[in-house]
């Protein structure tokens, strides 16, 4: 029996209908659920590096974007840099402000929330004493992030977009990498 | 339900009637619920304070008269060592002998052993630790400081009773449910029975695992109806913490994540009370009740700390309020997941005709695991079992 295909009037263009049937196949196959992301970096000179995302693991394979992904990353001339790229510290609130806003379209759509804009503002605020070393109380890290949303919906209430804020937050990967503990294993091969 | 069916019974029970609420609870605590709400059927709570919260020793009380008034043929002192199946039925081990029967009821409940998360064992060993099976009272933990991880319900008593013993306690808090204690006059568990809420079918639920895993809400039962939120705990003095991530070098690591926790909680809190609103509204009840209110937003901490320093001595104890977990090690049926739960459908436990589970989280009821949900979800079991026997007696 040939297979009828309804095209599904997506209100914020997330597949949510796929979503839930990939989380409903991955209950039954928890070791395609393990996915591992991947990203090579190579040194260019001085602070400024080029990273590449491509390949990744996943559903019980190898698997790749449709095109490589090439990131430069650098410091800015007030750190005596060449100013390349963003810092590492930017693509970290560019990984969080990401995170937080696709899941906030993912969430909407599970909602039926048809969202007009969302805009996030961040900010995260260091003392680079940490990062110098010149006071070892200071850490090298954000000492705070804050995160601004600005959403415009056609039919959601201010209560129905902060709960959308508060399930993407529950629901992200970037938030909780950032938030919580993370072992990270470096090694000279 | 059995005997008025003339289906011949025995309950077992390891130790003596009531026995979790004898030997298993701290000195003061009480119910949660109303004693308005303590219903069996046929049987009631019939005391002077149907608005009150009954304390421990009144709860095995009543449970004891109601196994008395019902003439349960219940055998204390009776374990439980194995359950397995035998042919069309099974057959119960205990140390006084076998029994051999066509039908198991698991009444064993979800409560059996504490359940300690593995980061445990990164304590150092100069701080004690107990979990809420093992307190009975601030007097048992060293002078000084105290960890409590977990903001459920006992989580938070057991925050504000070791407050109150005058020391230092700081709260680790991770998902919770809060709750006010009154609202609009009323109990606020009033209103989840009277509204519905706790009649909602276990299979009308979107995310059942999720509902069945929800920590108890943040309630206690005083004289005063008091509300115990983290608003509350704070006011008094209970340094609020993010969830306990880690332990690293003997330092405890929180989450950064609370003020997110504390708006997901808040907004829940509120959802709920729209619906008891709309109820109220929908019924043209709203005469009886206070007017709607909303409460304060849980305030967040102007500097919580993302560590603490568990060697420094400034916390001597840490009480994991971190939840509970069935047992099912006598259970020689394959029926157990790979998270130790039980693989039922309502009570029905999967692939093992004639055994059954009641008193488990959302059973069928969000009501399931409260006493006065008892009832219902045992109406259920009863008329599912006594099919099954007339089937397989055929």
């Amino acid at each position: 029996m040939a297979e009828k295909k309804v095209e599904k009037k997506l209100k914020n263009g997330v597949n949510v209908d796929a979503l839930l049937a990939a989380r409903e196949a991955l209950k039954k196959a928890p070791q395609a659920a393990k996915f591992t992301w991947r990203a090579s970096c190579k040194w260019q000179k001085g602070t400024h590096s080029r990273s590449k995302v491509k390949g990744f693991h996943g559903l019980g394979e190898e698997q790749k974007h449709k095109t490589e992904f090439s990131f430069d990353v650098d410091h800015p001339e007030i750190f005596a840099s060449e100013d390349i790229g963003a810092t590492p510290v930017e693509i970290v609130l560019v990984g969080l402000a990401s995170c937080l806003t696709a899941g906030v379209a993912a969430v909407a759509e599970n909602r039926g929330i048809k969202l007009r804009s969302v805009e996030a503002q961040l900010e995260g605020a260091m003392d680079i004493q940490g990062i110098l070393g010149i006071d070892s109380d200071v850490r090298n890290g954000f000492d705070d992030v804050t995160v601004t949303f600005k959403i415009d919906a056609e039919n959601a209430s201010k209560k129905d977009i902060e709960a959308l804020v508060a399930q993407s937050q529950k629901r992200s990967a970037v938030y909780d990498i950032i938030t919580n503990p993370t072992n990270v294993t470096v090694k000279v091969a | 339900m059995l005997a008025e069916r003339s289906i011949d019974h025995v309950v077992l029970e390891r130790g003596e009637v009531a026995n979790s609420w004898r030997r298993e609870r701290w000195d003061s605590l009480h119910l949660l619920t109303p004693n308005a709400q303590a219903r069996l059927p046929g049987y009631r709570y019939d005391g002077a304070d149907p608005d009150g919260y009954m304390a421990m020793t009144e709860v095995v009380a009543f449970i004891a008269r109601y196994a008395a008034t019902t003439s349960a043929p219940v055998r204390t002192q009776t374990a439980v060592t194995s359950v397995t199946a035998d042919g069309s039925g099974y057959r119960v081990a205990t140390e006084s002998g076998e029994i051999a029967c066509r039908s198991v009821v698991i009444a064993s409940g979800a409560c059996n052993a504490a359940h300690v998360p593995a980061l445990r064992a990164a304590v150092p060993e100069s701080v004690a630790c107990l979990s809420t099976l093992d307190y009975r009272n601030p007097a048992q933990l060293p002078d000084g400081g105290v960890l409590v991880v977990g903001a459920s319900a006992t989580g938070a008593q057991l925050a504000d009773e070791l407050r109150r013993s005058g020391r230092r306690v700081v709260l680790a808090v991770g998902e919770h449910v809060r709750l006010p204690r009154m609202y609009r006059g009323r109990d606020v568990l009033w209103w989840m029975e009277a509204s519905g809420v706790w009649n909602q079918r276990y299979d009308e639920i979107d995310d059942l695992t999720r509902a069945r895993r929800l920590p108890s809400p943040q309630l206690v039962g005083t004289p005063e109806h008091a509300t115990l939120d983290l608003n509350t705990l704070s006011a008094a003095g209970v340094e609020l913490v993010g969830r306990l991530s880690a332990i690293r070098d003997g330092r405890a690591l929180f989450s950064g994540g609370l003020r997110n926790l504390f708006a997901l909680a808040d907004l829940k809190m509120d959802r709920l009370l729209d619906t008891f609103d709309e109820w109220a509204r929908a019924g043209a009840r709203d005469g009886e009740f206070g007017s709607p209110v909303r409460f304060e937003s849980t305030r967040v901490p102007e500097r919580s700390p993302l560590e603490l320093d568990l060697s420094s001595g400034e916390i001597r104890s840490i009480v994991w309020a971190t939840g509970f977990r069935p047992e099912y090690g006598w259970l020689r049926v394959p029926v157990v997941d790979h998270k130790g739960h039980l693989r039922h459908d309502g009570g029905v436990v999967e692939n093992a005709p004639g055994l059954y589970a009641i008193g488990l989280p959302v059973l069928r009821r969000r009501k399931s695991t409260f006493i006065v949900g008892a009832e219902d979800d045992a109406r259920d079991i009863v008329s599912h079992l006594a099919g099954y026997l007339d089937e397989t007696a055929r």
